[in-house]
């Protein structure tokens, strides 16, 4: 129907790898994987260090200075280096995000494909613990969560972990039940490879798709909601800089200082749309309902 | 035995059955949260002074409390007295928890059905916009816009939305004392119009995918060439063939955003000082009242499982190829 898309709609019929690396051809999800790269650049600068400034050293003299070549994005109330801070703050939401997903990736991946292939008494109780998880709005548990244990970045991580966890328990339980009676997977079994080996060898990579546009969406809602409990004063604690809570410190300073929350909110909001463009063509490709409308 | 296996045949009373055991599970893990949250009740209420209580006073208090039981007692009796409508006291206010939610919950609750309303009035027409020229320009637009809509943080656009208004025009009806919409609904309104908009426009994102995907689908069906085979005119197509089938995930995707919204109420009523059930719950961590924050917690997610259930059961009221299968 559509005549405007200038590459061949359909590739010869190829790997699952390829026609992901395809997808991350369209010029959206170019602008994603740019947005993103630059992003983790700066943050990448900031979790070894290579800031320009120590982004917690304080420099009262130069307090609430603008943007200039000296301090680039302008300092803060403390005299502190923003460029830096944002830096630091970047590489707060990177690892924070990487290892919630990661965590809640691997437990609720496993927790679901052993769900759909094994059945019986697992799955429902998989099924009743994701159904009480899913009964609290996801900021809310997380805040609860991360209220509850000791502050630092890894208890916050865990906290989004606990959240995201039961999302992948669902997505990856779905196509197992569906793959788990195909005829080379059935055949597999019967040829007498175990059902653990057959799982592994012939189910769970044929979900790689799937599971790739879920963890790229999934690093970008874990980054906004760390920035929201860093916002709300729940998240990674001061010194340390978070998104978040630099948002939250520039409200009282907004008319003095307003690059104080250009910088960091600008910052966050090009890292979420970087992995949701990238997310959502790797999304269209794997799904192929939403495809035929590009 | 044999009763509750029939009880489970049923769908409806399944789905009843499986949200009863999802509220028992949702009892114990708020319970059990709560109860390591650092310090406990003694401390809460009497602050530094509980470490100048001696030994014998301590266990007193203890005992007063309950603390000193096992945790299942303690359980059963909390859960008791929730389920007969005793939600504790606040330690600061010395408020019951219940008349704060009571007070909380019509707040929030406004909050959330402007916001699905603007959701809605934003999210169909722009389904139905894109999904007239598939592919085309207006389609990639609003596809790029939703996308948007969806990655802005909604405590981002409250700040800077917020603080614009308030600096370019001194228009800030939220630094006022907040009004309910009984007191005077020319002021709650005003105080609601910008926490309503910053939601209902991240809620316009999903329904607006959601309402685009199934006008897509519902228009390829055969009932539809069908119709338009016969001759019906093309605007009585769009809304009686294909509109009024499509809204079926769209109102689906509008309580599913409510569990979402609860959440949002948090951040949102923070920023817009708004005396709804999300700031209760984050005054209760602030000031470390137990009480507070595990029953407003339990109080939403119950309030959550049970706009989901009439979800699901309103589903299969409108589509009764639901209740086929």
């Amino acid at each position: 129907m559509s005549a405007t898309s200038t590459v061949p709609a359909r590739v010869v019929r190829t790997s699952r790898r390829s026609q992901l690396l395809v997808a991350l051809r369209a010029p959206s999800a170019v602008v994603g994987v740019v947005l993103t790269g630059l992003v983790v650049l700066l943050a990448l600068a900031g979790l070894v260090g290579l800031t320009p400034y120590d982004p917690a050293r304080q420099d009262v003299a130069a307090a609430l200075q603008g943007p200039s070549a000296t301090h680039w994005f302008g300092t803060d109330q403390f005299g502190r280096d923003l460029f830096s801070r944002v830096c630091a703050g970047l590489a707060n939401s990177l690892r924070i995000a990487v290892v919630s997903v990661g965590v809640a990736g691997v437990i609720g991946v496993l927790l679901g494909v052993f769900a759909g292939y094994f059945q019986g008494l697992l799955d429902r109780v998989v099924g009743v613990v994701t159904n009480v998880l899913f009964a609290f709005p996801s900021l809310l548990l997380a805040l609860a969560l991360a209220a509850t244990l000791e502050r630092s970045w890894v208890t916050v991580s865990l906290a989004i972990a606990t959240v995201y966890m039961p999302i992948f328990a669902r997505v990856a339980r779905g196509p197992v039940l569906s793959l788990r009676s195909v005829d080379y997977v059935t055949a597999s079994t019967a040829i007498g490879r175990s059902r653990l080996s057959t799982l592994f060898a012939h189910v769970v990579p044929n979900m790689r798709g799937i599971l790739v546009v879920q963890t790229t969406l999934s690093l970008s809602w874990a980054i906004l909601t760390e920035a929201s409990l860093s916002f709300l004063g729940f998240g990674t604690p001061p010194p340390a800089a978070s998104l978040g809570g630099m948002v939250y410190d520039s409200q009282t300073l907004s008319t003095v200082a307003p690059w104080m929350l250009a910088f960091p909110g600008a910052a966050l909001v090009v890292f979420v749309v970087g992995l949701n463009l990238v997310g959502d063509s790797l999304r269209a490709a794997v799904d192929p309902r939403s495809r035929g409308a590009r | 035995m044999s009763v509750l296996l029939m009880l489970t045949r049923h769908p409806v009373l399944r789905r009843v059955l499986e949200a009863a055991l999802t509220l028992l599970g949702v009892s114990v893990l708020t319970f059990t949260l709560l109860r390591v949250l650092p310090g406990d009740q003694i401390t809460a209420s009497y602050g530094i002074e509980a470490g100048a209580l001696s030994p014998e006073q301590l266990a007193d208090l203890r005992a007063y409390y309950g603390l000193d039981q096992p945790l299942v007692t303690q359980y059963v009796h909390w859960l008791g007295g929730v389920v007969s409508g005793n939600l504790g006291v606040s330690a600061t206010s010395r408020q019951s928890v219940l008349d704060m939610t009571v007070a909380a919950l019509p707040n929030t609750l406004e909050l959330a059905v402007l916001s699905i309303a603007i959701g809605l009035l934003l999210g169909v027409p722009g389904g139905l916009f894109a999904a007239s020229r598939p592919g085309a320009t207006r389609d990639s637009g609003s596809q790029v816009a939703s996308l948007l809509a969806l990655s802005l943080p909604t405590f981002l656009v409250a700040t800077v939305v917020s603080t614009w208004l308030a600096n370019t025009f001194g228009w800030n009806p939220n630094g006022e004392e907040f009004a309910t919409l009984a007191q005077d609904p020319a002021r709650n309104l005003q105080q609601m119009l910008l926490p309503a908009l910053v939601l209902g426009v991240s809620i316009a994102s999903p329904v607006f995918q959601t309402a685009r995907a199934s006008i897509l689908a519902i228009r390829d069906e055969d009932y539809v060439r069908t119709a338009r085979a016969k001759g019906v005119p093309s605007r009585r197509l769009q809304y009686r063939h294909v509109l009024r089938n499509a809204l079926i995930p769209i109102v689906t995707i509008g309580g599913l955003q409510f569990g979402f919204l609860l959440g949002g109420t948090l951040v949102i009523e923070q920023i817009f000082s708004i005396p709804g059930i999300g700031r209760q719950v984050l005054l209760g961590l602030n000031q470390k009242e137990y009480a507070v924050v595990q029953s407003t917690v339990l109080v939403i997610a119950v309030l959550f499982v049970a706009v989901n259930l009439a979800t699901d059961l309103l589903y299969r009221v409108v589509d009764p190829r639901v209740r086929a299968e």
